[in-house]
């Protein structure tokens, strides 16, 4: 649900990181905020416990830049990825423009992807949403570890409606601002369609 | 879709400014926001000058969010009002119309009960200005008409430049 203002003529999107524990949801967001100008961006909020697992969430507001005037904001969320956080979650998912799902590469990690995947899709249409109708991408994090499941095979079991998806290494940042392009650019071309 | 996109121009947000300007004196209050359920600034009245206001939208959504979640759990709709108290300033939250959040952080100039009051009256008013902003859209929806949008001639060059 963007929120358009044309008093102040500012566009404001809602970007949401979704996936399993520790595929590093949080590192993509650290990264983007480590990249960015100052005046781009505002504080990176994290609600997280002791050991720096997220409790509720991360937020990071991103302003891109103008577009025929109108400032262009994001606002970047990620979701606590622990399974029993589950309410959180589906808190989080409100109002969501976009979608990131980051996935762990690891093999051992095939079925917290899968299970948090069946997650995001219920937590969604409980909200109304349907993923195949909202703008989305996937991101395979972790490519530089070497126990990492073949590409095919992530395709084939986390990305059946082969929608964009990119390769990460999130403390390098690889991946990462290709894979926010890809969603923002389609939360923006959403935008053109209904106005 | 679920929800619409929230719309305002310029006439509603200055009325809605004035609202906000009107509670801010009369409740004495440092500072009063109105914050969109999902966490967007809509408007913001008094000295903002030391606050980073795009965070404190973004919690304070997520409090309303977390307190609502735990309503639900106990059989209530929606817990309206929630109130933190600090050692000098005290902040006092208030859904409005299922669509808004009130926020205003007051200090020891004024009270717990003024405060209350003067939102009360406010949150009428908004309420109001928001249903008239829900049905404008609607309507401007089914009459198919749009007010120069700045998306329709939006290109994929103007994306891609945002990522310069």
């Amino acid at each position: 649900m963007s929120f358009i203002n044309y008093s102040s003529r500012e566009i404001n999107c809602k970007i949401v990181y979704y996936g399993p524990g520790l595929c590093g949801k949080t590192t993509n967001l650290q990264f983007i905020y480590k990249k960015t100008n100052p005046e781009q961006k505002g504080k990176l909020i994290s609600l997280a416990t002791e050991t720096e697992r997220t409790l509720f969430f991360d937020f990071l507001p991103l302003a891109l830049g103008d577009i025929r005037g109108f400032k262009v904001r994001f606002h970047l969320y990620t979701v606590p990825g622990q399974v029993f956080y589950a309410a959180s979650r589906k808190l989080i998912l409100k109002g969501v423009d976009g979608v990131i799902f980051v996935a762990d590469s690891q093999i051992e990690r095939m079925e917290a992807n899968i299970e948090s995947l069946d997650d995001l899709k219920i937590n969604l249409a409980e909200q109304g949403y349907n993923l195949e109708k909202l703008p989305y991408a996937v991101q395979y994090n972790k490519r530089d570890l070497p126990n990492v499941a073949p590409l095919e095979e992530l395709n084939k079991l986390l990305n059946a409606d082969n929608v964009a998806w990119f390769e990460g290494v999130a403390p390098t940042g690889v991946g990462v601002f290709e894979t926010l392009k890809s969603v923002a650019k389609q939360v923006l071309l959403e935008l053109k369609k209904h106005y | 879709m679920a929800g619409s996109d929230l719309v305002m121009y310029e006439d509603e947000f200055q009325k809605i400014d004035e609202e906000l300007q009107k509670l801010h004196q009369q409740a004495n209050a440092t500072v009063v926001f109105l914050v969109d359920k999902n966490g967007q600034l809509i408007a913001s009245a008094g000295d903002t000058h030391d606050i980073d206001t795009t965070s404190l939208a973004s919690l304070t959504a997520g409090n309303i969010a977390a307190t609502g979640g735990i309503a639900r759990l106990l059989g209530e709709k929606e817990f309206t009002i929630l109130f933190h108290e600090g050692e000098k300033d005290n902040i006092h939250i208030s859904l409005i119309g299922q669509r808004v959040i009130l926020v205003v952080i007051f200090d020891q100039r004024s009270s717990l009960g003024l405060v209350r009051l003067r939102v009360k009256k406010t949150s009428e008013s908004l309420t109001k200005l928001f249903d008239d902003i829900t049905s404008k859209a609607e309507k401007e929806k089914l009459e198919g008409k749009t007010a120069e949008s700045p998306f329709a001639e939006i290109s994929d060059e103007d994306i891609d430049n945002l990522f310069k």
